[in-house]
């Protein structure tokens, strides 16, 4: 319909004043008051067409105050107005026609127009003609969106024609880019399509696979004869990998070219159809509870012509050889078809490679995300050696320390400024309290560590459902990282995920810093390999315990914010991340920051790896990826990067 | 020297005849049996805690006896649990579909009656077919068998491979802690073919039986009593003997029994799945009680609790492990029932639906602090047993116990 | 050892008969049966307040047969094996005439097999995923035809989509809706390869993949739509992808049937707007009952509450309960359930609700767009639907029919005209 119509606006436009209507915009609105006030996709489109096509110039105000849910009817009269909020419930009214504001109006005298997404597009189309021209660069943009979000053939002249006007060189582009593409779909000359599709067989967008692939869709069909007056794509046995013999008979059924097979269903049903004094075909009812029970009295009565006979091996067999299988494109030019064959092999390999590329920059973001929630771990664990299984919950401190700073300060970008240090401030105070008040009365046990610490993580939990409820609570990022770094349509990356993947890389430095360019760092290293000798060097091995512990809750609670940012902020947050933190450190190698960066990049890529080849379930992924964990220990107890000679204790 | 078993273990008969006392004064008091004061809830909840008394003793055993702190033995309580479910439901539905397609006019195959099975169970996960799983289902005897044969595998299976390759400490922990993270996670998948998250279902109703849940109830508390009762004869036996004295002295010092010339991979491996089979053998007694069997019941924080119990309630000593068992889980019941009073404190109500958790979070620091004896160490005190002088070694239980350093000081 | 153990157990058989004592008879019990601790607290916590609030406005204009109704609030604590017990409790001990209670579908069939043997009444006020009908519970959410059809329906005809992503969590409700959507998505000429469906955990929060997945299926040029029954927290991961990756609702909308106003309440829904969800109740509702009910809840439990769809499906249960038992004039379980057939009840959002005799609501369903204040802008509103409790788009449930009032039976198959079973499939 709009199509049509569109195409013939072409020829009408020169005399487009002339064809306005007397009287304004409203006459028209009442002709199609009611589909307009039932606003359904399928029925709007008149309704639309003819305001496009009333030639006023008020149409197009009145399609985009519509669109923007902004239309309100008077129930009294049926009429429509562009409404604006007033005071209380009620809204001015104005008319479309002369602008004049009518009155202001109780909100239960009146009914807002809302127009769905589906509505939004069509209005979006037909506002297409005023918009590609439009002086402001916004409407022509939105112009090309729509265009672009529902490619018609009609809308194809009117674009060509705007390109040679077109000031802004970034839209210039972008209109060229169109055209090709509708062109490619759309244009009647096949050399031009042929040109177009080559033109563009180098470019990855999703929409130019969008204007090719429906180009190269095939049916497949079946007949006696090859036809010669069709597309086709290609010929296909029955029987191959291509198509099973069942699906074949299946597809010569649908087409009346064979009998259908008669199915166990059919058999009860047609046995139970026919009793006779208590048996069938001569067999009694009750000892028709095996199959071949009753195949011997099916065969009765198809003998006795009461029911089709069964279709055999050999009927399907036959029925196949007699017929030709052949695919068909809906497409009738050969030339096109067989260019956007080409076309888009090529672009397939690229995509394939991009997808590469895409998964691998999603497996290191995956990587930083669970060596940002490990590092502290590899500091506690990996490096004192003490099991923290309430490193989770420093996690989870940090990122409600995030919130709650944000509901202090509400600018999202100092609030995060402020955040990081006050995660690891509280984070680090904790850490040094847990540290003082438990842990080191348990260094010689480290299996009852791991049940105290357990101990104070179910109590943190508890303390945070009670503090902030069990609801999550909204950690909202900067505007500066909304968004994401896009290199095509393929292959792009959340800015959070980069931010992660810095955050991660500042503490993978941060760390190796401290540990080998500082005092701290030193005595740290002298403590674990040594506590003993290391006091008797002046060393307070009490205190650089403590200082380790710190650091290491600290990290995590600035690694909670950046969690937080990305996903959710909830109590059992920690929890979440607990497991696989520890598996990351075991897996890399204790005691090592390289290692516990090369487990992290191990899990993530294998999950990655997994999900990849089974996309359906996720679950599945991080299942399997736990059982090749487990048998990866088994060859490496130690870890990827394992630590030798003495330092490996033991 | 050659003394009786239970000369040697007067605890076990004390402990015999305390159980039996409580299973008698319950079937009394009960509604199916008895004078009704006790709820039939209240008898599921007590049967369902001698359940739990009989993994914590398995618990005791592996850890502390042997020194492995088994994260993973809710997973094999689990499994029980669903092996038994499974015959349960099938059962079930297969005299419900019988029943029905009795009723058409031809009578049905083989094959259809198990199609039609297959479409009740299934039919509320959105699939129809029986998975292989499932193959035995039919049989009570063939599921009973494997209640104890696929945990015991899994426990042989991963423990070889653990202990083989010397996995010891924390590591062991983290890695049984993995391995039920891994089961939970493939039973919440739908695909794994035990119904995903919402598991097996209805079976508190035995198949065939028709008496009302009240007498059910007395019958599983008696059997779980029963079961309760032999494994803590087994698992004394197991530890009074020279068996005991090696797992004893593994788990005080692995590296010295390895030179003395045992096996310690055989005797742990012995250790770890012997436990898995009496866990197993307590979920199946657990979950027809229940009712319901999901994932969710096998997720890392069960065996952690676990652990927690054993603790609380005194490890090395297997009524430790008892006590702390129906302590602890009694004990969460009535607070998280809404039964214990709040507490208001004027400025704040404390209520202990939301401050259980808290509290036992933190009794269960203060306990592995002050008292690592845990419960049992209190009658220690009544029996003014103390720990013996041993100069210079550990004290025991394991290497995470008092030193001696530390409890002279 | 045993001294602490009998005084535990004392107690407890005390506190128990304590309660029993409490039970005079001048009350009529009203059991609530919602996780108040767990992971489910954060959704059933507040239908517990809800219940207590009915059930006060209740008492305020008179009770119930002259009585004064009495609420009995246990704590299941997001532990379905003990949903089963505290059932049992209620009825056995507590004595309750009805309970109102259940969140997740797990925890229902839990409490099935319970409330069938001691002839209980439930009332169950969430959406589910249907092929079950229990003489004893009365379903008051909606069934799949009641909200996961219409809004399909509403994808194709409404915004032209031809290509489906079914996105859920592995669980049974998802599950089954996505099985019922395909087969019914198939039914109008969607082909196989146009429907992607994908399963993740509970509470996962890594989406970029699966997004990235969702914006790649536009390649072939048809317009992409995803069906969401992901479940709660693991939502905010997906949406914040979503904005990230700048997916715009007019690109690719979504609908999801799992998230309210009180989801959205944990999210920043700038970069949301235009989303979509179908539920049989909105706050933004624009009715007088409505602002009423509102304004009722803001007041009882704070301005920042709003309210949501399985809160509505209680307030209507309840009341339909309460005339049933007034036009029975006894709370017994069998006299209420036959009066509850054909009970009427206005809705809050305009129109009547009625009870069916396979025990679910026939009742509007409304299509919202996601606004920048974390409200729903009702945008489609269909005819009322009766809900269906098996599927007619499954080949073996869509010979099912559930009747209770004619047949008796929830589960009679149409075809050899037979009562499959009469307790329910759990």
């Amino acid at each position: 319909m709009l199509r049509l119509f569109l195409a013939g606006l072409a020829i009408l436009c020169a005399c487009l004043t002339a064809n306005a209507q007397e009287g304004g915009l409203q006459p028209i609105l009442q002709e199609h008051q009611e589909i307009i006030a039932k606003s359904s996709r399928k029925t709007i489109g008149p309704a639309i067409d003819a305001i496009a096509s009333s030639g006023l110039p008020q149409a197009q105000v009145m399609l985009e105050t519509w669109a923007a849910k902004n239309v309100w009817m008077r129930k009294s009269d049926g009429l429509f107005f562009a409404g604006k909020k007033a005071e209380g419930r009620s809204y001015e009214l104005a008319d479309f026609d002369t602008g004049e504001i009518i009155g202001t109006f109780e909100k239960s005298d009146l009914k807002q127009l809302k127009p769905n997404s589906g509505i939004r597009a069509m209005i979006g189309t037909a506002l297409v003609q005023f918009q590609l021209t439009d002086p402001d660069r916004a409407k022509r943009l939105a112009a090309l969106t729509s265009i672009q979000r529902d490619p018609e053939g009609a809308l194809l002249e009117p674009l060509r024609a705007s390109i040679d006007g077109e000031p802004d060189a970034d839209l210039k582009a972008q209109k060229q880019r169109l055209e090709r593409l509708l062109t490619i779909g759309y244009d009647e000359d096949t050399a031009a399509r042929v040109a177009a599709i080559e033109e563009m067989s180098d470019d990855l967008g999703v929409d130019v696979r969008a204007a090719l692939n429906p180009l190269v869709v095939t049916r497949l069909q079946t007949a006696v004869d090859l036809p010669s007056d069709v597309n086709i794509a290609g010929v296909v046995q029955p029987g191959s990998d291509d198509l099973s013999g069942d699906t074949a008979y299946d597809l010569l059924v649908a087409s009346d070219l064979a009998a259908p097979r008669v199915s166990a269903d059919d058999i009860r049903a047609a046995l139970a159809a026919n009793i006779n004094g208590g048996r069938v075909g001569g067999v009694p009812v009750a000892q028709l509870n095996s199959d071949a029970a009753r195949a011997q009295a099916y065969a009765v009565l198809a003998e006795a012509g009461t029911v089709p006979a069964l279709i055999t091996q050999t009927d399907i067999d036959a029925a196949l050889g007699a017929h030709v299988f052949f695919e068909t494109y809906a497409e009738p030019s050969g030339e096109v078809t067989a260019a956007a064959e080409k076309a888009l092999d090529q672009i397939e390999l690229k995509v394939g490679l991009n997808q590469t590329l895409d998964l691998t920059l999603d497996a290191i973001s995956l990587a930083s995300i669970y060596f940002l929630a490990a590092i502290g771990l590899a500091i506690t664990f990996g490096v004192m050696g003490v099991i923290n299984m309430a490193h989770g919950e420093f996690i989870m401190m940090g990122a409600y320390t995030g919130y709650v700073v944000q509901q202090f300060i509400p600018d999202h970008t100092l609030s995060i400024i402020v955040a990081i240090p006050m995660a690891f401030a509280v984070t680090f105070a904790m850490g040094v309290a847990m540290e003082r008040l438990v842990i080191r009365w348990l260094y010689s046990r480290p299996l009852e560590t791991l049940l105290a610490t357990f101990g104070i993580s179910i109590a943190l939990q508890q303390l945070a459902k009670n503090i902030f409820g069990t609801q999550a609570r909204p950690l909202t990022a900067p505007g500066w990282l909304d968004g994401a770094w896009v290199l095509n349509d393929v292959v792009s990356i959340s800015y959070i995920r980069i931010a992660i993947f810095v955050l991660a890389m500042i503490f993978l430095g941060l760390f190796l810093y401290i540990m080998k360019r500082t005092r701290l760092g030193l005595e740290m290293r002298a403590v674990t390999q040594n506590p003993r000798m290391a006091g008797s060097m002046g060393i307070n091995p009490g205190r650089v315990n403590m200082l380790t512990f710190g650091l290491g809750s600290g990290i995590a609670g600035i690694a909670g914010v950046a969690i937080g940012l990305f996903a959710k902020v909830t109590s059992d947050l920690g929890s979440d991340y607990i497991v696989q933190s520890f598996m990351t450190v075991v897996v890399g190698g204790v005691g090592n920051i390289w290692g516990a960066l090369a487990g992290a990049g191990m899990i993530g890529f294998l999950q990655k790896g997994i999900e990849w080849m089974n996309p359906s379930n996720t679950l599945a992924a991080q299942t399997y990826m736990i059982i090749f964990i487990i048998i990866f220990i088994q060859f490496r107890p130690r870890g990827i990067i394992a630590l030798k000679g003495r330092a490996a204790g033991d | 020297m050659e003394r009786s078993f239970v000369a040697k273990n007067p605890s076990v008969l004390v402990f015999l005849a305390i159980l039996s006392l409580f299973t008698l004064g319950v079937t009394v008091l009960s509604e199916g049996f008895g004078i009704g004061v006790i709820s039939t809830s209240f008898v599921k909840t007590l049967g369902k805690t001698l359940c739990l008394c009989l993994i914590a003793v398995a618990m005791d055993l592996v850890w502390g006896f042997t020194g492995i702190l088994s994260l993973g033995h809710f997973a094999f309580f689990g499994l029980g649990g669903y092996m038994i479910g499974m015959w349960l439901m099938y059962e079930r539905t297969r005299l419900i579909v019988v029943e029905s397609l009795s009723q058409a006019e031809i009578p049905p195959t083989s094959s259809e009656v198990v199609d039609a099975i297959g479409t009740q169970i299934f039919g509320v996960v959105g699939s129809s077919e029986f998975p292989l799983i499932w193959a035995f289902s039919d049989s009570l005897f063939l599921q009973l068998v494997l209640v104890v044969l696929v945990p015991g595998l899994l426990a042989l299976i991963f423990g070889w491979l653990a202990f083989r390759s010397r996995v010891t400490g924390v590591y062991l922990s983290i890695l049984t802690q993995a391995m039920t993270l891994a089961l939970a996670l493939y039973l919440f998948q739908n695909d794994s073919g035990l119904r995903g998250n919402n598991g097996l279902s209805g079976l508190q109703n035995l198949p065939g039986v028709t008496v009302s849940q009240d007498v059910v109830s007395i019958w599983f508390l008696w059997a779980s009593a029963l079961a309760l009762g032999l494994g803590y004869l087994l698992a004394a036996w197991v530890v009074s003997g020279k068996f005991g004295s090696v797992i004893r002295g593994i788990r005080d010092n692995e590296a010295r029994v390895r030179f003395l010339g045992y096996s310690v991979e055989v005797y742990k491996l012995a250790v770890f799945t012997l436990t898995a089979c009496i866990a197993a053998i307590a979920g199946a007694l657990y979950y027809p009680q229940a009712g319901i069997i999901n994932p969710e019941e096998m997720a890392p924080i069960a065996s952690i609790y676990l652990a927690v119990w054993v603790a609380i309630g005194g490890r090395g000593r297997l009524y430790g492990a008892v006590i702390g068992a129906a302590f602890v889980s009694l004990l969460s019941t009535w607070f998280t029932g809404g039964q214990a009073p709040d507490i208001p404190l004027g400025f704040y109500t404390i209520k202990w639906v939301d401050w259980w958790q808290v509290l036992l979070g933190v009794s269960f620091v203060l306990v592995t602090l002050f008292a690592p004896q845990g419960i049992g160490g209190l009658f220690d005190l009544w029996t003014n047993r103390r720990a013996p002088q041993r100069h210079g070694a550990a004290l025991g239980p394991d290497e995470s116990a008092l030193r001696e350093k530390e409890a002279t000081e | 050892m045993t001294s602490l153990k009998s005084t535990l157990a004392g107690s407890l058989v005390f506190a128990a008969m304590a309660t029993a004592a409490l039970s005079a008879e001048d009350t009529i019990k009203v059991g609530v049966l919602h996780s108040l601790s767990g992971t489910m607290a954060i959704s059933e916590t507040t239908l517990k307040d809800t219940m207590l609030m009915l059930i006060d406005q209740q008492n305020a204009k008179g009770g119930l047969l002259g009585k004064q109704l009495e609420a009995v609030v246990v704590d299941p604590a997001s532990d379905w094996p003990l949903f089963a017990e505290k059932a049992r409790e209620l009825l056995t001990v507590h004595e309750v005439d009805v309970i109102f209670g259940n969140w997740t579908s797990v925890s229902r069939k839990s409490v099935l097999p319970v409330i069938e043997e001691l002839n209980g009444l439930l009332f169950y006020p969430v959406q589910y995923e249907g092929e079950e009908s229990s003489k004893n519970v009365f379903y008051t959410g909606a069934a799949p035809n009641q909200q996961a059809i219409p809004a399909t329906d509403y994808f194709l005809e409404e915004l032209g989509v031809e290509k489906f992503a079914l996105l859920g969590t592995d669980y049974v409700y998802p599950r089954t809706t996505n099985n019922i959507l395909e087969s019914y998505l198939k039914g109008k000429g969607i082909a196989d390869e146009d429907i992607f469906v994908n399963y993740t955990p509970f509470g996962h929060s890594d989406w970029s993949k699966i997004v990235a997945d969702v914006v790649a299926l536009g390649a072939d040029g048809k317009k992409v739509g995803v069906i969401s029954t992901i479940n709660g927290d693991a939502n905010i991961g997906f949406y914040k992808e979503l904005a990230a990756a700048g997916v715009s609702a007019d690109d690719i909308p979504v609908v999801a049937f799992s998230v309210g106003e009180e989801e959205l309440s944990g999210l920043d829904t700038t970069n949301l707007v235009g989303h979509l969800a179908a539920w049989n109740y909105f706050q933004s509702a624009d009715t007088d009952v409505n602002a009423e009910f509102v304004e009722t809840w803001k007041a009882t439990m704070g301005e920042d509450r709003v309210t949501n769809d399985p809160m509505e499906a209680h307030y209507i249960g309840f009341n339909m309960w309460v005339n049933a038992a007034t036009e029975a004039g006894s709370t017994e379980v069998d006299d209420v359930r036959a009066a509850m057939y054909g009970q009427e009840f206005p809705n809050l959002t305009g129109g009547t609700a009625v009870m069916l005799p396979n025990h679910h609501l026939a009742k509007p369903v409304l299509i919202g767009e996601i606004q920048e204040d974390g409200q729903f802008d009702i945008i489609s509103e269909t005819d009322v639907v009766p809900g269906d409790a098996w599927t007619d788009f499954l080949p073996e449930s869509a010979v099912l029919i559930s009747d209770w009032k004619e047949l008796g039976c929830g589960m009679y198959n149409t075809e050899t005209k037979t009562c499959v079973q009469t307790l329910s499939n759990y």
